[in-house]
């Protein structure tokens, strides 16, 4: 039984990573709350977003941090570009076709980066990749704790931007009641693609935050889409609070797992509490009920 | 078409695919042939529970992978001999089938985040078969090569060719009667409103795990005969998306809730991949977004998939099925 | 046949039924009025095993059957029908009736033929391989019936079965009931369409607000001042009352 000097720090790392997973699920859950779509080219956005951080990086030298001035931006346009084009032609009147059609882009996306990348692994080199920052007696890596503050910051961000903003006013309008929102003069297609490009935004963030203590491959959104999922579903669907609660939550239990059973069963704790919660309890701890 | 025809077509398809073999010499030929069919039990199984059952899935890997390593454990380990291998594997597979409903159906459990749980579910078991050593954990199971016909190991394509015919055969013709049988009324009577079948009398619960029963008992035939055929195991081929998304890619592409969707389906992506090999030669990934376009496509302007094509062309709009509150609880 | 007895639900805050109780003898045509929002679906609901009761019974000939699931309580023949009509969509007017005629029939073909004739019952014959979905209104509330009908009921609770319907329409469908009737099958209809509830019914409820205001003979209840009330408003009855004093 691992003793306390070993558990507190891995709690603590479980946090950080926590923070990351978070940032990743909060524009899970705000396309979710919006759209009420379940955006399955999660993952692949997010490793398109982490290869452009690296090009960013490798071809001409952007440092990562600055990066969140280009990329988030770019990632904005493209989720609008795919909501408005694609995915919001896709319903037909059945839920699973949105489900379907994201599936399809990110086997689409997911390939093509296997074609023009290859499967390499590559990671960036920053001066600050390797630094430490001591907390209550652990070392924590500097990236994963920037990640865990910008994590905070884009929630708050977020947040600011859906109470205080005409925008945020009627992205909350359209989610509540599309048909009374329509009549007041809202453009519904147009809203529903903001939402969807903040959403994919928020990934452009993530991936900002997430490279220099990660690494990018073609293969790298599957691992996080479920663990996304289960963060959205365990937090609430539509629940910014839920999904950095969330987050956290599945952070330290993917570290005590890791802890307890091993580096090859670690995440099963994650994809248990996910079927546990879809059973008993959908609307997850912060969620409105459907 | 009325069933009795659609029986008469389906039998003379299948006799026409047997004369494969006679009329096919070279291997490679044949073996397109025989993964095309292997495609289509695959997504005829899926078919069961998401075109007739209106469940999707999304972790339909559980089945095959559960049926796959049956066999592959049994014989490495036991020295089972792989025939009553493939039984046992496909009622493993079924008897998985039954657990997963049982956790969702019981809950009310449907639509997109039935599809999710289906997917972590897979997961689940890929990470289970990961981490232990009977599975082979992360190095997989290598069947060990004993060409002969008793060992399920043929010398030529052709005794591999007449087993998945027969399997696949078999699940049409179960199809078939799914399709012209009280349980398939009510199964597709469940699929298109719940509330409305069950005020008839018909017990969903019953008939939705009697459909993800089925529908895992072919996916595993399936998986068996992977193993078989390829000899190699490990928890990303069985339990694996790429399994997961081919089973629901064909029936998708061909036309769910159809019979002669995924055998469409199949020919449709064995086709599409070979031409893409032909034109663009065999680079990694290609004939995936390929795959995934065709998805695309399908979704935003076929739904019914290519058996549905004709639906399209006739008068009148044809029915799009009804979405209540197809996410979530009931 | 049936009889609930001080059936009380309530949604959150909302007491959607307070101890109805309620009674429908075997054969005839019962009816169950009420404004708009008074409970009668959310009752039916409850009947037939959508929703589960807080409190109450309810009893199908002589058998508690409070709690039990739809498909059960079909099973014990008896069927409800949906206000937003319910096709199965994407299967032919016949596949649809069949799934009904299935309850009993275990075998394809004959259910198949029983809904033939049932479709002719009703007046669908002529659309039999029809998709269900691209059926009018008046066509979608005759499948409605057809699918209740095809399962040998003993008792069939109609929900707004002649709602969306033009007088003709409305016309044509009210000997169907009769028939349906004289069958042997007791019924039992929420209905907004008075004339429809004064011809096809012998015995009247109402509804408002959750609970039961009046019973007896339709011409009664209609007449009832707590009736009016509840569709017209406070104090209409005396008004009316007046208005007919002094025209008289």
């Amino acid at each position: 039984m691992p003793d306390s000097a070993i558990i507190i720090p891995s709690i603590l790392n479980g946090l950080t990573t926590g923070g990351l997973y978070a940032l990743v699920a909060l524009g899970l859950t705000l396309i979710y709350g919006v759209l009420h779509i379940i955006n399955f080219a999660h993952g692949a956005l997010l490793m398109l977003g982490l290869y452009a951080v690296y090009f960013l990086n490798a071809q001409f030298g952007i440092d990562p941090y600055v990066a969140l001035l280009i990329v988030p931006p770019a990632m904005f346009a493209l989720g609008y570009g795919l909501q408005r084009g694609i995915i919001g032609r896709a319903s037909h009147g059945r839920d699973e076709n949105i489900l379907l059609v994201t599936l399809g882009l990110s086997i689409i996306i997911e390939n093509l980066a296997l074609f023009f990348f290859r499967s390499d692994t590559r990671t960036v080199d920053t001066p600050y990749s390797f630094d430490v920052i001591e907390i209550f007696g652990a070392f924590l890596p500097y990236p994963k704790v920037v990640a865990f503050v910008g994590a905070l910051v884009t929630a708050a961000l977020l947040w600011l931007l859906m109470s205080h903003t005409d925008l945020g006013r009627a992205i909350r309008a359209l989610a509540k009641e599309r048909k009374g929102a329509q009549l007041v003069g809202i453009d519904a297609d147009h809203v529903f693609a903001m939402s969807f490009g903040l959403g994919v935004a928020c990934l452009g963030v993530a991936a900002c935050l997430l490279l220099p203590s990660y690494y990018v491959n073609p293969q790298v959104g599957g691992g996080f889409v479920l663990i996304a999922f289960t963060i959205v579903v365990l937090g609430g669907m539509g629940s910014f609070v839920g999904a950095l609660v969330g987050g956290l939550i599945i952070g330290v239990v993917e570290a005590m797992g890791g802890l307890f059973l091993g580096e090859s069963l670690g995440q099963l704790g994650i994809f248990v509490i996910f079927i546990l919660v879809l059973i008993f309890r959908p609307t997850g701890l912060f969620g409105a009920k459907a | 078409m009325k069933s009795t025809n659609k029986l008469l077509v389906l039998i003379v398809v299948f006799g026409l695919i047997a004369l494969a073999p006679l009329l096919i010499t070279q291997e490679s030929l044949l073996n397109i042939v025989i993964m095309t069919l292997y495609a289509a039990l695959l997504g005829q199984a899926w078919n069961i529970l998401g075109g007739y059952g209106g469940q999707v899935s999304f972790g339909h890997a559980a089945y095959f992978g559960t049926g796959a390593y049956t066999v592959a454990v049994l014989q490495i380990q036991f020295g089972i001999n792989p025939w009553i291998g493939l039984a046992v594997g496909g009622f493993a597979a079924s008897a998985v089938g039954a657990f997963i409903g049982f956790c969702t159906f019981r809950y009310g459990l449907r639509g997109s985040y039935f599809a999710l749980v289906t997917l972590a579910f897979a997961e689940v078991l890929r990470i289970l078969s990961n981490s232990v050593d009977f599975t082979g954990a992360g190095v997989g199971l290598l069947i060990p090569l004993e060409r002969s016909a008793a060992n399920f190991q043929f010398l030529t394509k052709a005794g591999f060719f007449w087993v998945i015919w027969a399997m696949t055969f078999a699940a049409f013709l179960t199809v078939w009667k799914i399709g012209n049988s009280r349980f398939g009324a009510q199964l597709m009577a469940v699929r298109d409103n719940e509330d409305a079948a069950r005020a008839l009398g018909v017990d969903a619960f019953r008939v939705k795990m009697g459909a993800i029963m089925l529908s895992g008992f072919f996916a595993g035939l399936a998986g068996v005969f992977y193993a078989q055929y390829f000899l190699y195991l490990d928890p990303y081929i069985a339990y694996g998306a790429a399994i997961s998304v081919e089973s629901l890619l064909v029936p998708i592409i061909g036309g769910m809730g159809t019979l002669f969707g995924p055998l469409l389906g199949a020919a449709a992506l064995h086709g599409l991949s070979e031409l893409s090999r032909a034109v663009i030669g065999d680079a990694p990934g290609i004939s995936l977004v390929l795959y995934g376009v065709l998805l695309v496509i399908m979704v935003l302007f076929v739904p019914r998939g290519l058996a549905g094509l004709s639906s399209h062309l006739r008068v009148g709009k044809p029915a799009t099925p009804k979405t209540e509150e197809g996410k979530g609880h009931a | 046949m049936l009889e609930i007895n001080g059936l009380c639900k309530s949604f959150g805050g909302l007491q959607a039924s307070q101890s109805v109780t309620l009674t429908v003898s075997q054969g005839g045509i019962t009816s169950l009025i009420g404004p708009n929002g008074a409970g009668k679906t959310t009752l039916f609901a409850l009947i037939t095993g959508f929703h589960t009761p807080d409190s109450g019974t309810v009893r199908f000939l002589g058998e508690d059957i409070t709690g039990l699931p739809p498909e059960a309580i079909a099973k014990r023949g008896m069927i409800r029908t949906f206000q937003t009509v319910q096709p199965f969509a994407g299967q032919t007017v016949r596949e649809n009736i069949a799934v009904g005629a299935h309850l009993k029939i275990r075998g394809r073909t004959e259910a198949l033929a029983k809904a033939e004739t049932v479709a002719g019952l009703v007046g669908l014959g002529d659309r039999l391989d029809m998709d269900a979905g691209s059926l009018t209104v008046s066509g979608r509330k005759r499948l409605e019936v057809a699918r209740a009908l095809a399962t040998d009921p003993k008792m069939i609770l109609f929900d707004e079965v002649l709602a969306g319907l033009n007088p003709s329409e409305i016309r044509d469908v009210i000997p169907v009931i009769n028939a349906i009737r004289d069958a042997g099958v007791t019924i039992l209809l929420i209905e907004h369409v008075m004339q429809a509830v004064m011809s096809l019914s012998d015995y009247t409820w109402v509804l408002n607000q959750g609970a039961i205001i009046a019973e007896g003979p339709p011409r009664e209840v209609v007449s009832n001042p707590g009736v009016i009330e509840a569709y017209l408003g406070k104090g209409m009855a005396e008004r009316i009352a007046k208005r007919e004093a002094a025209s008289a």
